[in-house]
């Protein structure tokens, strides 16, 4: 009977709601539709609902033909989905065993639950008015969260989020008198504060197209890709095409025919993340997955994992705790490629820099190596050491060396918490190989003098010191993303080590992370996969898939290809990779295969987002491979027309995120970047208004893949019958907000800061300290698992001995020459010693994560960036990257400020402007990566790029033989002025 | 007495960031605030433009940015130049361009000793930074570029005269070419990061038969015998003498370290220099 009541309760209720709101009552008259509602039983309660008016109609019983219809296994079923206050979790169970089903037609089935879903939206108010007819709304990106300004349907301006009094206090910290505490706004970054031209871009994609001579049906011109022009198609049209070839492809190839490719970034939101709707997209299709390399990471993952564990991180340390301690026990931070103010940790914007300035300010001396003078070292000043690219190993056992020989380390740490270190006393000291690794012995390959040497390692070695290395503090970007990069990273493992890493003011950051933040208060990060519900590619199983019911997603094809390899995977039909296995330092070490043993070799290609083009080495061979009749078809899907759409067959126009609905919570990844918010003064949690409607033709991806989910009859099973604003409301819901705001509160003013730790009344441990101390662990990071402890659960690290290992039992088990158990320095495959190439390209170029623009997302376009003189330089009317060099090597080719230039090896030609700078010593090129734009002048992959992607210079070859690790910054070139075409 | 808007820029504290420079884009292109400015065209125009200075060279490397804009001056060229009250100057202080009254006037634009009054074609109007009146005028507390900068870099007030004084002469501020006499109220700290010059070097000298650097040194740069700036070496051996005029010509340079025979030498100065590394003898 209940059940009976609340079918016709549903027909009221969606009529109140439509006298009230004029959006609700057009919603209903969308469908000239019929929907039932039925239980098994023929003779059970039953309801049909007309649509197709301003009102909905609806009859008790069976209708003969509806369109749709939703059957439930009995009234018990149907009352614990229908009654007030039920629970999401029992429709996803009764969905899972097939209590509730559903048949007819897939779109408009979705039209229905997602009008009952309206019901509720369509009361909820978003944004606060700011008067002078603008409204204040909440988004969030790359560099942080902020207000949008929103007049008449346009973006007026993007702002920091300023708090207001009901926001909480602010944490602060006492050090050597001075009390530090952050500004009570967010920060931000230039290409952040440009998302409005980011939105409004020129090179916005507004409706579908098409490659002029692209026939699904007839000829294909695949080797046109690249060159040909594209004409707009109907979305309906795009969409056929797309669905009809990933039908053709899979009966006619079979298992794995079908790849993906993206980028490892996306625009910010849980929602619309390439982890969340297009990972549960193609678990839907069934794909060969390009694998994401640990790039950035990449000695960190395939080197200093082996001494230390942390695979979970990819070889980065702990990061908490560690605020408090350096500035107010250490003496000294050591940025060794360390660039915060570049990167901002990561989506950090400049969260750490007021703290950086705060440091020097009360007395902790700098010193910065690097072979470029980067912005962080020329802000905060100290001592630069400017370092030959990839010789840094060869400067850290020189360190080891001082130390070693002049008693300058920490004997009873290293003989308590370590192990194998006479082994490398031996290599350092030359009972090995009779070659001491001296101050002298390094300055012919490093060029650091070995007066400076020594006076490094007496500083550090009597001083408590935090290491800075890499963007974050560990990891993220410069050396180890070069041939020695395993090599770097397992020294700055072993040089903390003899320092008592995880003793008061003994640690690594660069004051990037370890603010006392709430680190309990959960929200999910992206790389839990948002709505994906996929547990096997995401870290959705150490807490969002309990917390957020939805029906699972798996990839039923277990072929890989490895970023770094798409092209010979397309081109030469064979190839290898090795995995990023979280869950143990050894699983790095389980070689793949393509193709996969009775797996078919790629044919369709389903490209998402960011251009690899400016991200990925060596990349003519990828305007070489998408150029191949190998590879049958290609779509992409994208907000702006540049870098790899240029190559697609069928290209989708996706939104930006101010024209979509999302959720998140800034800069955190969560998965490999567990508790990323780590960096951040204030934890900022945002709805992310829809500001603006999609620009043209362009949808959301979920929007996207949604209809073509509906024409493979897969439309109910991707949503789960949600909207887009549904699933942000499953975020919430899954996350600790509940309680504490209202998702009405939330969603009208767009954040919730949460509170941070009183630190005075419950004190936060520090990164490293239980281990240094010999306790239990105690820091809040769910890792390593169980089974993966050395020794005994939560006592010690991840290594065999559960200590950290000079020489690593990991290494001793498998054969890389590459990765010696011993960290031995083997020079660069591709460095100052490299004869034979080095006479011919005597300049090194390195290629930065870039400080404008992130990824490839806010470069080109049009935007506001493009005039930033550090990242682009207009030249004849054109935008050229930017490629800095020292005025003498500048001198010596006879080229002047911001002349264009030719930068090449036998690998490719990129046209730059030159910035002649004496921030790098002779011999070193710097380039920032990750331009959009991928412009060849002539045959595409053949012909001088002038849009900037200077890592089709860097090699493809992997550091180690055994790894799949990337070296962009070992990369010989040779600069000529360019005097060619210009247009 | 009316307080008046400022900005303070403190050189030092600037890294380049940009945030400034697109704030400013983001507030003024496509958007037309009547009465207060039309919108700035989407590239070509730098109402906020930064300059970068390099000084030295590796290893010893310091870089300056200048950012520049309207000086919201007291005795503006501009509202000189201007008739019909094109130009004019607030209460407040800030210093607007009228976008009606200005249209096709383009004389303001080269009235501005600091070429910070930009054409803008499609309007054909001059225009400029107008410190966010539009904003202020809606009760924001500071303009954008303000809220937007990290490092605090930038900062405004809202004072009278004497407060403004005051503070002046106590924090060292000072203001761009003050002999073009227009009296801005944009105010610089840190200057001589862009404008000075320094003398730099490394010091070593031999132990154990090995080059060590010899910190705690004092170098004196002298001229007619009398010390014009001193510095004292670090633990790297490097020390920098700073403040000293660009093209200044010659000096005495004079090392001091106990334990070793002092040094002297001529130093010319046109640019920044580093001597490179600098051996003492034991005495």
């Amino acid at each position: 009977m209940k059940v009976a009541l609340a079918l016709k309760a549903a027909e009221w209720a969606m009529n109140l709601t439509a006298a009230r709101y004029p959006a609700f009552a057009a919603r209903l008259a969308e469908r000239a539709r019929v929907v039932q509602l039925r239980m098994r039983d023929p003779a059970g309660p039953a309801r049909h609902y007309a649509f197709g008016a301003a009102r909905v109609r609806s009859a008790a019983g069976l209708h003969a033909e509806p369109d749709v219809a939703l059957t439930f296994k009995d009234e018990d079923v149907a009352w614990r989905i229908f009654k007030p206050g039920a629970k999401r979790a029992d429709a996803v169970n009764f969905a899972k065993n097939f209590s509730v089903e559903v048949t007819g037609d897939d779109e408009l089935a979705c039209w229905f639950t997602e009008t009952l879903s309206l019901m509720r939206s369509v009361r909820w108010k978003t944004g606060v008015d700011a008067g002078h007819g603008e409204t204040r709304y909440v988004n969030a990106t790359n560099g942080g969260p902020v207000f949008v300004y929103v007049k008449d349907g346009k973006i007026v301006r993007t702002t920091p989020i300023d708090f207001d009094e009901h926001d909480p206090h602010s944490w602060s910290i006492e050090a050597r008198g001075q009390v530090f505490s952050p500004p009570r706004r967010t920060t931000t970054t230039a290409h952040t504060l440009a998302s409005k031209s980011m939105v409004d871009s020129k090179d916005r994609l507004l409706t579908p197209m098409r490659r002029v001579d692209f026939d699904p049906n007839g000829e294909r011109n695949c080797a046109n890709r690249g060159k040909s022009g594209y004409v707009p198609i109907s979305w309906d049209e795009a969409l056929d095409i797309v669905v009809s070839e990933i039908r053709r492809v899979k009966r006619v190839h079979g298992h794995g025919a079908i790849m993906n490719s993206h980028s490892s970034h996306h625009t910010w939101g849980n929602i619309g993340c390439y982890v969340s709707a297009f990972n549960r997209f193609m678990n839907a299709i069934g794909y060969t997955k390009m694998v994401i390399n640990p790039d950035s990471w990449e000695g960190w993952y395939w080197g200093a994992t082996h001494h230390y564990g942390y695979s979970m991180r990819l070889g980065a340390a702990e990061p908490y705790g560690m605020l408090d301690d350096c500035l107010q026990q250490a003496e000294l931070i050591v940025f060794w490629s360390s660039d915060p103010e570049s990167t901002g940790g990561s989506y950090g914007a400049f969260e750490g820099t007021l703290r950086r300035m705060f440091a020097r300010d009360v007395g902790i001396e700098m010193v910065h190596i690097d072979p470029h003078l980067n912005y962080t070292a020329s802000l905060l000043g100290g001592k630069w050491i400017p370092i030959v690219p990839g010789t840094d190993p060869a400067l850290a056992h020189a360190i080891a060396h001082v130390w070693m020989t002049e008693g300058l380390y920490d004997k009873a740490y290293v003989a308590e918490r370590t192990t194998g270190f006479d082994k490398y006393r031996d290599y350092v000291l030359g009972a090995e190989d009779g070659v001491p690794k001296s101050p002298e012995w390094q300055e012919p390959e490093t060029g650091v003098p070995a007066h400076t040497v020594r006076a490094l390692a007496r500083k550090w070695g009597t001083r408590r010191t935090y290491l800075g290395a890499g963007g974050k503090g560990t990891a993220f970007g410069g050396a180890c993303r070069s041939a020695t990069g395993t090599q770097w990273a397992r020294a700055m493992v072993c040089l903390m080590a003899m320092q008592g890493l995880g003793k008061p003011g003994i640690n690594f950051g660069n004051l990037q992370y370890g603010a006392p933040i709430d680190y309990n208060f959960y929200f999910p990060g992206y790389g839990e996969g948002g709505l994906s519900g996929d547990v096997e590619t995401t870290g959705a199983a150490v807490q969002l898939y309990q917390r957020q019911p939805q029906l699972p997603s798996m990839n039923v094809v277990s072929q890989r290809i490895t970023r770094n390899r798409i092209a010979e995977a397309i081109l030469d039909g064979e190839t290898h990779g090795h995995p990023i296995d979280p869950k143990s330092v050894n699983g790095q070490f389980m070689r793949f295969h393509y193709p996969a043993p009775g797996h078919s070799r790629v044919r369709m290609m389903y490209k998402y987002g960011g251009s690899h083009f400016g991200t990925v080495q060596e990349s003519n061979r990828l305007a070489e491979a998408y150029r191949s009749s190998e590879l049958e078809f290609v779509v992409n899907q994208s907000i702006w027309h540049e870098g790899e759409s240029k190559f697609a067959d069928v290209i989708l126009p996706a939104c930006t995120n101010f024209e979509r609905w999302d959720i998140g919570e800034w800069t955190v990844a969560g998965g490999y970047s567990h508790h990323n918010n780590g960096q951040l003064n204030h934890r900022v949690i945002s709805i992310q208004h829809k500001c603006v409607e999609p620009l043209g033709e362009s949808r959301s991806d979920y929007q996207i893949f949604l209809s073509i989910m509906h024409r493979l009859g897969l439309g109910t099973y991707y949503s789960e019958g949600m909207t887009e604003l549904d699933w942000c409301r499953a975020q919430f819901e899954a996350s600790d907000l509940p309680g504490r705001v209202s998702w009405e509160e939330f969603l009208k003013k767009g954040y919730f800061v949460v509170p941070p730790e009183d630190t005075a009344k419950t004190p936060q441990p520090v990164a490293m300290r239980w281990f240094a101390e010999g306790r239990r662990k105690d820091v809040p990071e769910p890792h390593p698992l169980p089974a993966g402890y050395g020794t005994t659960f939560r006592e010690g690290l991840q290594t065999m001995s559960g200590k950290i290992e000079f020489e690593p039992s990991s290494l001793k088990m498998f054969d890389d020459p590459g990765r010696p158990p011993v960290n031995r320095y083997i020079p660069s495959w591709e460095g100052r010693g490299t004869t034979g190439l080095y006479e011919r390209y005597p300049l090194q170029l390195i290629t930065p994560h870039p400080r404008y623009s992130f990824h490839t997302h806010t470069d080109g376009k049009d935007t506001f960036i493009n005039d930033v003189e550090d990242h682009r330089v207009l030249v004849d009317g054109y935008y050229y990257w930017v490629a800095r060099m020292n005025p003498r090597d500048a001198g010596a080719r006879g080229v002047a400020h911001h002349d264009l230039v030719r930068l090449h090896n036998d690998r490719g030609s990129v046209i730059c402007a030159a910035a002649l700078t004496e921030r790098l010593p002779p011999g070193v090129v710097q380039a920032y990566a990750s331009s959009a734009v991928y412009d060849p002048i002539g045959e595409p992959g053949r012909s001088p790029d002038r849009g900037g992607c200077v890592n089709t210079l860097a090699p493809t070859r992997w550091q180690t033989e055994q790894t799949s690790a990337s070296a962009p910054n070992s990369c010989l070139i040779e600069i000529e002025k360019w005097n060619g075409e210009r247009s | 007495m009316t307080d008046k808007w400022a900005l303070f820029i403190d050189v030092a504290k600037c890294h380049n960031c940009r945030n400034c420079y697109v704030a400013c884009k983001d507030e003024h292109v496509g958007n037309a605030y009547p009465g207060y400015a039309a919108p700035q065209p989407r590239h070509g125009h730098d109402w906020i433009a930064i300059s970068t200075r390099e000084r030295g060279e590796a290893p010893m490397v310091d870089v300056a940015h200048l950012p520049t804009m309207c000086n919201q001056c007291e005795n503006a060229p501009c509202v000189a130049a201007s008739t019909d009250g094109a130009v004019y100057r607030r209460d407040d202080g800030i210093v607007m361009i009228d976008p009606d009254k200005a249209r096709g006037k383009r004389e303001i634009v080269d009235s501005c000793p600091y070429g910070a009054i930009w054409w803008n074609d499609e309007e054909r109007l001059p225009q400029k930074w107008i410190f966010d009146a539009h904003l202020i005028d809606r009760g924001w507390k500071e303009p954008r570029c303000v809220q937007a900068c990290p490092t605090a870099a930038m900062t405004s007030a809202k004072l009278d005269d004497a407060a403004l004084a005051a503070r002046v002469a106590n924090e060292g501020w000072e203001v761009l070419h003050p002999e073009f006499g227009t009296r801005p109220r944009v105010y610089y700290r840190h200057l001589y990061r862009y404008v000075a010059c320094f003398v730099g070097g490394t010091l070593v000298a031999q132990a154990n038969g090995v080059d060590d650097c010899v910190a705690g040194a004092t170098v004196e740069i002298r001229r007619d015998g009398s010390v014009v700036a001193s510095a004292k070496s670090d633990d790297f051996g490097e020390f920098k003498v700073d403040g000293l005029g660009e093209g200044s010509g010659t000096y005495e340079m004079v090392v001091r370290a106990s334990g070793y025979r002092d040094a002297r030498t001529a130093v010319t100065l046109g640019a920044s220099r580093y001597l490179g590394v600098l051996r003492l003898e034991r005495a």
